[in-house]
């Protein structure tokens, strides 16, 4: 009967609860879309970042640290053994997607044809290995990009990529055919009088294969190795790829392992500096990560873990900022929400005091008039959330079939613009409680206000 | 008056007062007064405006307390009870007929009669039997799927006479009960009252100004100015 007598008090004045349903509803599709875009933007970054360093990293201990000034110094000399140990875990082993050494160095890189060099970073990986690991797509937001090659072949290790503004400085921007390449101004006096001259290093003990490859352009990389010595590598570069941000655009290097491992060690023992984990979901980074740690003291290899979040802060700085702005516009909403059913509720409080009354002399206590609006105020909030949640999930699916567009925060190329609907049901349900919390809520205050009328003054009540 | 006892009184003032402090401005309503209603009677409150009727019967029906003195309801001491058990009391004891019907208008007019059941949780097929029956008592049995302002002035009052009585209170109380009504149907309305009174052996206390309601009246206690001014008695039949 109180649900009855609820649900036609909310009817009686149809209007008015059509209104505060649409605010608590337009607050729901608020929430909803911006929540599913948070929620794709996420699992982009997230995608992007496990696609690319995948989920965990072994390191020498201290690499993480200190390793960028020497990397050959960090490395892990019995990586194969490493790779195995993990590999044949059986905790380890149904999570794990792909397991890849690889090799970071830093060094300079130069296009003597033009006299040009500059420094880069470069980073080795298995082309399998890599390719493998770029069809990652756990939350599915990556169905609609164009996988690229990955430039990289596991039958020419000579084959390579780098970022489009270090293309661009080592002057490879028509042969990469590179869109919006400034000119090149013309060059400073000291590069125009030594011109043609040779290169510090000679060109012929480093260029076995240049006939072969005529078309493809050629820069060749100068490093240190672990003694000391310097050495150095050609790479044949397939393509420039955009980073996403201008730093890294200026001196990204993608090799295969098989040449970062020469370019480091020489004739040395090949190492690597990391070992790469991608697992098939990123749930089972934190279990994976602690039985990592567990494995390597238990074998005591001074070996470290770290997740993608700590290799790439901007992940973490994304997603940190997205949150706070969804919370912020959620608690907006929320306040909106808040505000209608008080004022719906008052305004229905205020209409009924000789109704409030008169229920009261018959034997209705307070908490069954508290309860009566507060019934009132969490219907109106089931109503206004349901429709608000359906008609947000509607116009998402909707917004996805429109095919727009949009350059997120580090990339460098426009991408598919979509809201996470497929993965999104707890985001649905829990918008749905809310707004019917804060409906409940608010209709608290009214209700007490109801529940404390004194049943004369109430019956009095015109 | 010579006092009643408790078996025979259904409402008993000893030296009860009540004064409204309305922002420092005290107003009393009720002078210390004591007298007793006797059970299974039309009494009747009378006297002009202003002389506390309203006051009386709200203090009579558990929604207002003195402000000084001692009440018994149906032999209980009204001032021993909280909020809640004075609520719970009116509920099991105490029925009220407004002078404005005050019916509930989201509600149909077997809802209206059912409502006190519901509180009081009587079960379903008890509430549905005793409902058809007060309906069909008040003569309405074929208006019980009607919305309140579907009825005449006449039928809702019936309704609400109805709905005080569906729970068999001892007390019943009336405040003006024929003011909105026509005299044909203020007539029509005081014999239901009596008829039902007598079937259902219940205390029905009036406040009225209508001559044609006095008419009627087993006890008349006459107020003036907050005082028991007069009490007359009609022999019972």
């Amino acid at each position: 009967m109180f649900l009855k007598i609820a649900f036609r008090n909310i009817l009686r004045n149809g209007r008015r609860s059509l209104m505060t349903l649409l605010a608590i509803a337009v607050g729901g599709v608020a929430i909803v879309l911006f929540g599913e875009f948070v929620g794709f933007v996420q699992a982009s970054l997230e995608t992007n970042a496990v696609q690319n360093v995948g989920h965990l990293t072994v390191f020498r201990r201290g690499f993480f640290d200190y390793g960028a000034g020497d990397p050959a110094g960090f490395g892990i000399a019995n990586y194969e053994e490493v790779t195995g140990l993990v590999e044949n875990d059986p905790e380890i082993r149904p999570l794990l997607d792909v397991i890849t050494p690889t090799v970071s160095l830093s060094g300079v890189i130069g296009n003597f044809e033009i006299d040009t060099s500059k420094t880069f970073l470069g980073t080795g990986y298995v082309p399998a290995d890599r390719e493998k690991m770029q069809r990652w797509d756990e939350h599915g937001v990556a169905q609609r990009r164009v996988l690229q090659d990955s430039g990289l072949r596991a039958d020419d290790e000579s084959r390579g990529v780098v970022g489009v503004g270090l293309a661009r400085v080592l002057g490879l921007c028509a042969p990469l055919h590179i869109a919006d390449c400034p000119p090149r101004p013309a060059p400073t006096t000291w590069v125009a009088a030594n011109a043609g001259a040779a290169p510090d290093v000679p060109r012929e003990s480093i260029d076995t294969e240049a006939a072969a490859k005529a078309d493809i352009p050629r820069l060749d990389m100068l490093a240190a190795t672990a003694n000391g010595a310097p050495n150095v590598m050609s790479l044949y570069v397939t393509r420039a790829e955009p980073q996403g941000a201008r730093e890294l655009d200026d001196n990204v290097v993608v090799m295969s392992f098989a040449l970062a491992q020469k370019l480091l060690y020489g004739r040395g023992e090949r190492q690597a500096t990391g070992l790469v984990l991608q697992l098939h979901r990123t749930e089972d980074l934190t279990h994976v990560r602690g039985r990592l740690e567990a494995l390597f003291q238990a074998h005591g290899l001074d070996l470290e873990v770290r997740d993608f979040a700590e290799r790439q802060p901007f992940y973490r700085q994304a997603v940190g900022m997205f949150s706070a702005i969804f919370l912020f516009i959620a608690l907006i909403m929320g306040m909106i929400v808040l505000f209608t059913v008080v004022n719906t509720m008052g305004t229905s409080v205020v209409e009924r005091t000789s109704e409030i009354g008169t229920a009261r002399a018959m034997g209705l206590r307070r908490t069954g008039v508290r309860r009566l609006f507060v019934l009132e105020g969490s219907i109106l909030g089931a109503f206004g959330a349901t429709a608000g949640v359906a008609t947000g999930q509607i116009v998402a699916m909707a917004f996805n079939r429109a095919g727009a567009t949009w350059t997120p925060p580090g990339s460098a190329a426009p991408v598919p613009l979509e809201v996470l609907t497929a993965h999104a049901g707890g985001l649905l349900a829990g918008v749905w409680v809310g707004l019917v919390v804060m409906a409940t809520i608010a209709a608290v205050v009214p209700a007490n206000r109801a529940a404390r009328l004194q049943v004369v003054d109430a019956l009095r009540h015109v | 008056m010579t006092p009643l006892t408790n078996e025979d009184a259904v409402v008993s003032f000893h030296e009860v007062g009540k004064v409204y402090d309305d922002e420092g401005l005290r107003v009393t309503a009720v002078k210390n007064v004591s007298f007793d209603i006797p059970r299974k009677r039309f009494a009747m409150i009378v006297g002009p405006s202003g002389s506390g009727k309203t006051t009386l019967l709200n203090l009579v029906g558990c929604i207002d307390t003195p402000t000084s003195g001692r009440l018994e309801v149906c032999g209980q001491d009204t001032g021993a009870l909280d909020d809640r058990a004075l609520t719970d009391f009116r509920s099991k004891n105490v029925a009220f007929v407004f002078q404005g019907f005050n019916l509930f208008p989201v509600l149909t007019a077997y809802e209206n009669v059912e409502y006190p059941l519901l509180l009081l949780g009587v079960g379903g097929a008890e509430r549905r039997e005793r409902t058809l029956a007060m309906l069909d008592s008040v003569g309405l049995a074929d208006k019980g799927r009607h919305r309140p302002n579907q009825l005449s002035g006449g039928q809702k009052q019936r309704i609400a006479i109805a709905r005080a009585l569906v729970k068999n209170p001892a007390l019943v109380l009336a405040d003006e009960p024929t003011a909105n009504l026509d005299t044909h149907t203020g007539a029509e309305i005081i014999a239901l009252m009596r008829k039902v009174q007598r079937e259902h052996s219940a205390s029905f206390v009036f406040s009225t100004h209508d001559p044609q309601l006095m008419s009627h009246a087993d006890e008349t206690f006459v107020l003036r100015d907050g005082e028991l001014f007069d009490h007359r008695a009609r022999e019972a039949s």
